[in-house]
């Protein structure tokens, strides 16, 4: 490692409140997950912004490339079964 | 790829790190975005010549507060600028050795606590001004590190000028103590917006590939039009003798900064340049055994936790 690093970059993740998703919030450098969890709620968690962190080596993040955005999601689009709306109800039924 | 830069720009959508983009818009926004990253940092040297001499504890612990976020906000900017394919080591190096430039308001110095109070209500009021257009800039994490700052830096402008509206309401030589403040501060307040519009060799390309959505001059001119009547309420005046309102643009009309001034303190030879410098590169020397020291132990113990396996 260069003698002079700021050590790996790690990305943030902030739980608002407990039982809710942890949210992406933005990434620091640290030498070990101990300090990026420090660095984490000193730089991200100033003013109350979660309860809650998680870091991970932004090197372990395995992302979906820009390139792809038709072909990988595209095949969602035709589904719309999926959809609760797509089916028909008899009238007498309000709520299912 | 072009044609998907240019449609992405044209759709408001914004360009990610991994997506195609144009070596020179590229470029262009390391620029910018690692200007901005140095501002805050240089920008902590000024306020924190008065942590120690502040003159309350309440005033004290603000102060420390604000310094500390904007320790933060050249981080966020920092990585920013990293997801364009730039290390910290690179970044630094280019501050360090004067190659990259930051904001010459921070090449003045700060000589009474009013000082203070004209950073926080002038300064930092200019730089919420561009920073909320930035929230809107077209590079993804540096729009995101907009939105988490302006949010925290709207309390720093209300501590100026709350600073800026006790002394105004002091004693004499405490109101000219705040008026002297705002003497000094105008000019290099209206300058940080840039050269006028017809002279800024970097505004045409910004505007094109919506990195700023508004040109140097309009956000000054909102600037003017926002501070004047806050110095007017508390008994302050504008150091601008063609200050005038004009009924027709529904603005004020004001003089031109001494553009001199500007390029003279961007070159080097503003009061404090040496010595900004100086501290900045004495920290990061300081820091050096810090850094050398965490890598040491980060080894030892990867190569003791491989030792048990």
């Amino acid at each position: 490692m260069n003698k002079d690093s700021q050590g790996a970059l790690w990305e943030v993740f902030v739980q608002k409140k407990p039982g809710q998703p942890y949210v992406h919030c933005g990434n620091l450098h640290a030498f070990d997950a101990e300090m990026a969890l420090q660095n984490a709620r000193d730089v991200y968690t100033r003013r109350n912004e979660g309860t809650a962190l998680w870091v991970v080596p932004s090197a372990s993040i395995v992302a979906s490339s820009p390139e792809d955005i038709g072909p990988f999601f595209e095949p969602a689009n035709d589904k719309v079964f999926r959809h609760p709306t797509f089916y028909k109800l008899p009238k007498e039924i309000k709520h299912m | 790829m072009d044609a998907n830069f240019e449609a992405k720009l044209a759709r408001n959508e914004n360009i990610e790190p991994k997506d195609w983009m144009p070596d020179i818009y590229r470029k262009h926004l390391i620029r910018q975005v690692s200007q901005h990253a140095h501002s805050e940092i240089i920008g902590m040297l000024p306020e924190g010549n008065w942590i120690t001499r502040a003159p309350s504890l309440r005033a004290k612990m603000v102060l420390i507060a604000k310094v500390q976020d904007e320790g933060g906000h050249g981080l966020y900017l920092y990585t920013a600028a990293e997801s364009l394919n730039i290390s910290r080591e690179e970044l630094l190096e280019q501050l360090h050795t004067g190659k990259a430039k930051y904001s010459s308001i921070f090449n003045y110095p700060t000589l009474t606590w009013a000082d203070i109070g004209a950073i926080g209500w002038l300064v930092d009021g200019a730089a919420i001004m561009n920073q909320v257009m930035l929230q809107r800039t077209s590079y993804g994490p540096y729009a995101r590190a907009m939105v988490r700052i302006c949010k925290e830096e709207s309390f720093h402008q209300r501590q100026g000028y709350e600073i800026t509206c006790k002394l105004a309401a002091g004693t004499k030589e405490q109101k000219e103590m705040a008026q002297d403040a705002l003497n000094r501060f105008w000019w290099p307040t209206l300058m940080m917006f840039g050269p006028p519009d017809a002279a800024s060799s970097n505004s045409e390309n910004a505007i094109k590939w919506k990195i700023k959505r508004e040109s140097n001059d309009q956000l000054r001119q909102r600037f003017v039009n926002q501070t004047v009547p806050q110095a007017e309420l508390i008994g302050l005046t504008i150091p601008d003798k063609n200050l005038e309102w004009n009924e027709a643009k529904k603005g004020y009309d004001f003089s031109d900064p001494d553009w001199k001034e500007f390029n003279n303190v961007i070159h080097g030879n503003g009061p404090c340049n040496r010595e900004r410098l100086g501290a900045r590169v004495k920290a990061h020397e300081n820091g050096r055994w810090v850094r050398e020291a965490a890598i040491a132990y980060a080894e030892k113990r990867k190569q003791k936790a491989a030792a048990y396996q």
